[in-house]
């Protein structure tokens, strides 16, 4: 999406900001319509031009391989890497079975995996 | 901060980093393998949709020397001869060692199916159907993992600086992302398996986090790179449309079995023109086409989105859904039928030849510091073949596993102290007061890596000139100098996207200005490094080239290639 021309259409994600010990919010962006992008596109997009805070995981971004990238989009379970952006928006929270980190971040980490403290 | 023992510790776990910690445990030592992403999901062994080279000889008549002939054919002259030997040899060995332990190769019973691929002289490469080979590697070695006691998993754990006494590693300091605190590891041995670069350049197969930090954490730790100006370009990435759920290295196979047509914008065939032979079969090599490609959209003749057009639509869809049926399916949710359109393809940043300096045990000139994976330099010289990343990653990882858990029988010297410094410093580095404060206010650690990104593709990348690698190592210097010391990531602890973005722009600069300076140094063209005015190899050249740190300062040196004694047409030890 990076090297795409100047677009006049937008399309508006409403997404879940917070963590375990803040208020939970929505927050609005508007971010520039391309055919074929994926949400996770989307959300690259307001990392790099407007918001670098906002928080979510991901690291293949085309192979679907990482299986990190999962998140609710519109009520249903997807990858954002895979679901497309629709020119109508779309609404983005955590998942709801995992504990909440922070904004669309639930601690997915097998506990195996974890730092003893 | 947190003080936390292992006797061996392995930064990424990688195909690299997982083969280590299996190879490292075996001594009953303590072994901790991190990752800054989840263990064997965040870097390019799990992205990996093809092949493993390996000579079994299961399809034809092999033998390692005829593949390490093959390796060092395509290394022009380059090749640290004694690691393309290690890679070649234990290949075999690693790839049925995996499928004792359930990886799925495709096979006829007990014998392999084994594929040709550009390079190799006879069917030496195996998969997992259907473009599965990444995921089930990494899924065997994670299984493998968790049966082991003596192994601590971290996920989540970034590791930011090496903790070196007189040139000797005694731990390191790392993120907890999650919890968002620092905390300091002391190690007997650390093996860096944290993989390659390539997310530097604007077009690249990369996933998030590949961005050089094996190599800034070796420069800083006063270890030494060689041959950085090596990246190899795969020349026919996915471009456009937009095609998501695929590596975008996927059109390889596809022009592999059945045959595909390179058009340029006026939809004329063009690798002819260039010397190479395109017509349904797969021949032309990898830097032609890449070169071609790029010389085309130069000349105003390139795609849309200056690539080239890639079709096949002189297949049916019974043609395309039997050699491809699954991935066939996936194209169509992302609206593409091949049948009816041609595809845009251009280069990409896909594997970095050079890397970290080690000797035959996968160690460092620093003591207890030792390397795996792709961020070792040396096993491919100028230019890979493909399949050959995967096993290096493999045997590599198994060596330098070994070695750490063995070589370094002293207990550390654990010094607290030396630790809480090296973050003091770090610390210091982030609360640094902007210089220039109007002047970057709007710039954040993703613009400026964006900026970087560009950069290097329109100047280090495929197309290389003396002028272009100049203006480049300008702005890197300028970048890294002026500009990044202004930058200050959001506040907060946990998962602090911001905080992470800044440390991989910390050390993806160091690695950039690496590379850049070492392909100004190299004044000639050789493999994946092409000088658009120097056009020729020339025999000075046939070096390795050293890039260290020394008193802050990046500096080249050229070092003779490491031959290997052994006659490889009589197979065997020529006589010293
Ligand atoms: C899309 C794609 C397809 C490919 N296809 C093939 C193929 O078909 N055949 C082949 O032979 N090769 C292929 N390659 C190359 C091959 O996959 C890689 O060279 C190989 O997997 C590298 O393994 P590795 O273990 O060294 O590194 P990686 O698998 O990249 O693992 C490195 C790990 O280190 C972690 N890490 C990074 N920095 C840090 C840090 N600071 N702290 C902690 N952890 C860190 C990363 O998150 C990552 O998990 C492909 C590469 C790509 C990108
Ligand atoms: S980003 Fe890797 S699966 Fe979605």
């Amino acid at each position: 999406m990076k090297n795409n021309k100047q677009q006049n259409v937008f399309a508006e994600l409403n997404i879940f900001r917070g963590t375990n010990s803040t208020k939970p919010e929505f927050q609005t962006f508007k971010v520039p319509f391309q055919q074929g992008a994926s949400i996770l596109d989307a959300l690259i997009w307001i990392n790099d031009n407007v918001d670098e805070s906002l928080s979510f995981r991901y690291s293949c971004i085309n192979a679907n391989a990482c299986k990190e990238c999962m998140m609710i989009v519109d009520g249903q379970v997807e990858y954002a890497c895979l679901k497309k952006l629709q020119k109508s928006g779309s609404k983005l929270e955590p998942l709801p079975n995992k504990t909440l980190i922070k904004d669309l971040v639930t601690d997915i980490v097998p506990p195996k995996e974890k730092l003893l403290s | 901060m947190k003080l936390i023992k292992t006797d061996v510790l392995i930064v990424g776990a990688g195909a690299a980093g997982m083969y280590a910690s299996i190879s490292a445990a075996k001594s009953n030592k303590k072994v901790m393998l991190c990752d800054k992403s989840l263990i064997s999901r965040g870097g390019a062994t799990v992205m990996a949709q093809m092949t493993v080279a390996a000579a079994l000889g299961h399809q034809e008549a092999d033998h390692w020397t005829h593949h390490l002939q093959d390796t060092i054919k395509s290394g022009q002259d380059l090749c640290n001869e004694k690691l393309s030997y290690l890679l070649c040899k234990n290949a075999p060995e690693k790839i049925r060692q995996m499928r004792d332990w359930k990886t799925n190769w495709a096979n006829d019973n007990a014998r392999i199916r084994q594929v040709l691929a550009p390079g190799h002289g006879v069917k030496r490469c195996c998969y997992v159907d259907f473009l599965n080979t990444g995921p089930a590697v990494a899924r065997t070695l994670r299984g493998e993992i968790a049966k082991l006691k003596n192994v601590t998993r971290v996920s989540g754990l970034t590791i930011i600086d090496l903790v070196v006494e007189k040139n000797r590693v005694i731990g390191a300091i790392g993120l907890n992302t999650e919890a968002g605190e620092y905390v300091s590891i002391g190690a007997n041995a650390i093996v860096l398996a944290a993989g390659g670069l390539t997310q530097l350049f604007a077009r690249n197969s990369a996933s998030k986090n590949m961005g050089g930090d094996s190599h800034a954490l070796a420069l800083r730790a006063g270890a030494n790179l060689m041959d950085m100006e090596f990246v190899q370009f795969f020349p026919i990435g996915h471009l456009a449309p937009r095609l998501v759920g695929m590596d975008p290295i996927m059109w390889d196979p596809f022009r592999y079995k059945l045959g595909g047509r390179l058009l340029n914008g006026h939809e004329e065939q063009f690798i002819e023109n260039y010397g190479g032979e395109d017509g349904d079969a797969y021949t032309v090599g990898r830097d032609l086409a890449a070169y071609a490609i790029l010389k085309e959209c130069e000349a105003g003749r390139g795609s849309p989105n200056g690539g080239a057009w890639l079709s096949f639509q002189h297949l049916s869809k019974a043609e395309l859904d039997e050699a491809f049926g699954p991935i066939i399916k996936k194209l169509s949710a992302n609206d593409i039928d091949l049948t009816k359109q041609a595809i845009e393809v251009a280069p990409i940043a896909h594997y970095h030849m050079g890397g970290i300096e080690v000797n035959d045990s996968m160690e460092t000139c620093v003591k207890g510091l030792f390397a795996a994976g792709e961020c070792v330099g040396g096993a491919n010289g100028a230019n890979r073949l493909s399949g050959n990343a995967i096993p290096e990653a493999f045997v590599f990882g198994e060596i330098a596993g070994a070695s750490a858990a063995n070589t370094i029988s002293e207990t550390p010297h654990l010094s607290p102290q030396l630790h809480q410094n090296v973050l003091s410093n770090l610390l210091i580095e982030l609360s640094r007061q902007p210089k220039q404060k109007s002047q970057f206010q709007t710039v954040t650690s993703r613009k400026l890596l964006f900026e970087l990104q560009k950069l290097m593709w329109e100047n280090v990348g495929v197309l290389r000139s003396k002028q272009g690698l100049k203006m480049a190592i300008n702005e890197i210097r300028r970048m890294k100098n002026d500009i990044f010391p202004n930058l200050k990531p959001a506040s907060g602890t946990v998962f602090n996207t911001s905080l992470m973005d800044w440390l991989d722009l910390r050390n993806s600069l160091l690695c950039a200005e690496a590379i850049c300076l070492a392909a100004n140094e190299r004044k000639e063209s050789r493999g994946a490094h092409q000088m658009e005015d120097i056009p020729f190899k020339s025999n000075k050249f046939t070096k390795n080239q050293i890039i260290s740190m020394i008193d802050g300062k990046l500096v080249s040196r050229w070092q003779d290639v490491q031959k290997l004694e052994f006659d490889l047409e009589r197979k065997r030890w020529a006589k010293v």
